[in-house]
């Protein structure tokens, strides 16, 4: 509740006197700045844009490290909301900025991780004509995510949640001219659209049985009481987590997330590894105490009993991450097989919020952005040394002729994997497992085993194929280590995937979502092992099991193995289990039909009865109307005075 | 007999009457234009009638007022009828139907 004073302590203060958490109005307007500068300004020369870009992004990660040091190092939370933005009735809306543990953490990993991308973009990208578009367009894009992580209520959030997929759209869509490119764009924004259909429901109960749209006071109205949504506790999650399933690609709405790939490899390790698919997850946390009411629905749906959002939202998460980590098995391509084990990582984030772990999310997704971030960066220095070759089994041997981004890569999949004590994924996993098991979800703990040693498996796979053999293609013999702009974000990316400095991360985040969280006894680095042995055994071992099937079958392969040993099930895998062929032969159909359906009624009934119609008929009368004028003066001057004479005669009778 | 109020309002009715007619039934437009001016011209004499019967000279005011406005309207009219006529070379309104539809 201390939290909870040191907020009203905030609110007495004036508006115009200068807090540290004005910092995060600034760190928000840098990027707005810096792409309305690019769009109407310097846009001729590419080299001030990114310049501009860079710059701003920068100076944003050293603002977030000076905000992290003056609130997440034992600070209190605070809220500013300076701006009132919309008050229509019981609707109030504020332009607030949120700053406490959860927003500081995200400020750096989007600011950092936006700066190194950006970094190494303008070596990627060298020479590319449309240069200045792209940094405008990831200015745009830092400003929006940065807008998501600081907004303070729910609509603000959902505006700046639509400007992310706007500019989602513009970066994936960069080589427009490319139609798969265009087409993939298209897919990502219609397909996040229907999940925000679903959070603006959502937005809208929530409002509607609490009577505000602020995550404090939301917070406070179910803290006061919890029953405060009625039958409507789970719907409202439901609806809420809709915007979670598009942004953070989770099953059915996943199928978005692989085809972005066809964007630059930079803005798949921006947007679709680190921070736009955070987003929902982010969002997931920041809501939490949504999920904390009750399981309850509306009475004609009894039979569902009490299941809350949480449980359908915890299945959800562990069924996408076995469903992604099983395609990933069979794809070649070196992209693809990174976007499905985000996909699977994303799965593994939101199980944890269902079992109960926001905590554990977050600690995940914030190790997960370093190191995927890292690892899609590693790919594109890859595809950039063989010449946009994207296919693994085309490349092989790649470790002698790019030692630095062997190396990282390296690193990122032991993170990834989740090397016991060395990496930082290890505890980020490790939190995850023992939230399932604390949450008293047994099935989806072994789930989460599973796929972890699914994720080492396919990791390895992949590292094995294109860095290990012979050279399988004329352009892997021929590869050059990538410039110095591109391998030093490489390094950069790799140190936070090393333990050493994230161990201390999930006390941090734990006592974020519970005041009375006291850190345990013997944590450190064997942590784990100490006060949840079940689960890092567990995890440790699914890692052994993974790495040593995938030594077994791909070391010195050169083929790949395993098509002829799963069969029918391979095939499956390889085709992505068929959702976009299920998906092309049942929605889009359905919604061409709907598509025709309401052009015939608008072409027939809106546009021929109604408009048409009213049109013709007011002419066809006004052509018998003017029959009646002969064009004689004497006609109309004789029908006038008659008509003055029937007046008269009318009015004096 | 001292004529009465009445005996000018009938010879009011006459002129104006005798007016209407010309402006239905001539075919040219300076007559026509004539007999306008006979209507208004019958107007004039009823209000003079009014006002002297009635003592009050409010009708003789307006009397001048239609006078002038008269003066002024003939001098359009006639200029508009001079400019047709140069146009057209004719003067009569059948053949003035262009504004027909």
């Amino acid at each position: 509740m201390d939290a909870h004073a040191a907020q009203h302590a905030i609110a007495a203060t004036p508006a115009f006197s200068s807090q540290p958490e004005d910092l995060a109005w600034f760190i928000l307007l840098l990027p707005l700045i810096a792409a309305a500068s690019i769009a109407f300004g310097v846009r001729r020369s590419s080299f001030l844009s990114s310049t501009l870009s860079i710059s701003a992004t920068v100076v944003a990660f050293f603002l977030s490290i000076a905000l992290f040091l003056a609130f997440g190092v034992g600070g209190y939370p605070a809220v500013t909301s300076p701006f009132n933005w919309i008050h229509v009735g019981g609707l109030q809306v504020d332009l607030g900025v949120t700053v406490d543990r959860l927003s500081v953490l995200m400020l750096l990993i989007v600011t950092g991780v936006s700066s190194l991308v950006q970094i190494y973009s303008t070596a990627y990208l060298k020479g590319d004509p449309g240069l200045s578009r792209y940094f405008g367009s990831i200015s745009l894009f830092t400003f929006s995510m940065l807008g998501i992580v600081l907004a303070d209520n729910l609509v603000m959030m959902f505006v700046f949640w639509e400007l992310v997929g706007v500019s989602s759209y513009l970066l994936i869509g960069f080589w427009f001219d490319k139609p798969s490119a265009a087409d993939a764009a298209k897919k990502a924004f219609l397909t996040n659209r229907l999940g925000d259909f679903g959070f603006m429901l959502g937005i809208l109960v929530v409002w509607s049985a609490t009577g505000s749209v602020q995550f404090t006071q939301i917070g406070n109205v179910l803290g006061g009481n919890p029953g405060a949504l009625g039958g409507l506790a789970s719907i409202a999650g439901l609806l809420i987590f809709c915007g979670a399933m598009g942004k953070s690609a989770q099953f059915p709405l996943h199928v978005w997330l692989p085809d972005a790939m066809e964007g630059p490899t930079p803005v798949s390790a921006l947007i679709h590894a680190a921070t736009m698919v955070a987003a929902g997850v982010y969002m997931l946390c920041r809501a939490f105490v949504l999920f904390q009411a009750p399981g309850a629905w509306p009475a004609h749906l009894w039979f569902l009993g009490n299941i809350s959002a949480l449980d359908i939202i915890a299945l959800i998460g562990g069924f996408t991450a076995l469903l992604a980590a099983l395609i990933a098995f069979q794809q070649d391509d070196i992209k693809r097989i990174l976007a499905y084990s985000t996909l699977s990582q994303l799965g593994y984030m939101v199980m944890a919020v269902g079992c109960g772990g926001p905590d554990a999310a977050m600690y995940h997704l914030t190790t997960h952005a370093g190191f995927k971030a890292l690892l899609f960066l590693g790919a594109g220095a890859v595809i950039h040394a063989c010449h946009h070759e994207q296919n693994i089994w085309k490349m092989g041997g790649l470790w002698k002729r790019l030692p630095i981004t062997f190396r990282t890569f390296v690193i990122g999949t032991a993170a990834l994997a989740g090397f016991p004590i060395l990496t930082s994924g290890f505890y980020s996993k490790d939190a995850i497992l023992v939230a399932a098991l604390d949450g008293g979800h047994p099935v989806l703990f072994g789930l989460g085993v599973l796929v972890a040693s699914f994720t080492t498996f396919y990791m390895l796979r992949l590292v094995i194929v294109a860095f290990f053999g012979p050279y399988r293609s004329e352009a892997a013999s021929h590869a050059h280590e990538a410039p110095i702009a591109m391998t030093w974000p490489l390094i950069t990316l790799a140190i936070p995937s090393i333990a050493v400095a994230w161990f201390g991360l999930g006390d941090y985040l734990s006592s974020h979502f519970n005041p009375h969280f006291h850190a345990h006894e013997g944590g450190g680095l064997f942590g784990p092992f100490n006060h949840a042995p079940l689960a890092a055994v567990f995890g440790s071992g699914a890692l052994l099991f993974g790495a040593t099937a995938a030594f077994g079958l791909y070391w010195g392969a050169d083929s790949d193995p395993l098509p002829a040993r799963l069969g029918l099930l391979g095939r499956a895998m390889r085709n992505r289990f068929y959702f976009d062929e299920i998906y092309e032969g049942i929605f889009v159909p359905m919604h061409d039909m709907l598509g025709r359906l309401f052009g015939a009624v608008d072409r027939w009934v809106v546009s021929g009865l109604g408009i048409r119609g009213t049109h013709g008929s007011v002419e066809l009368f006004g052509r018998a109307l003017r029959l009646l004028q002969t064009g004689n003066l004497q006609t109309y001057t004789f029908l006038f005075a008659a008509g003055v004479a029937v007046v008269v005669f009318v009015a004096t009778k | 007999m001292t004529p009465g109020l009445h005996h000018y309002l009938i010879v009011s009715g006459l002129l104006f009457s005798l007016g209407l007619f010309g402006v239905l039934a001539r075919r040219n437009l300076l007559v026509i234009f004539m007999s306008l001016e006979l209507m208004l011209n019958a107007a004039n004499l009823t209000l003079v009638a009014f006002s002297r019967f009635n003592n009050n000279l409010n009708g003789q005011v307006m009397v001048f007022f239609i006078i002038t406005v008269a003066a002024a309207e003939v001098a359009v009219g006639l200029a508009l009828i001079v400019a047709l006529y140069r146009k057209r070379q004719s003067a009569h309104v059948e053949d003035l139907t262009r504004l027909k539809y």
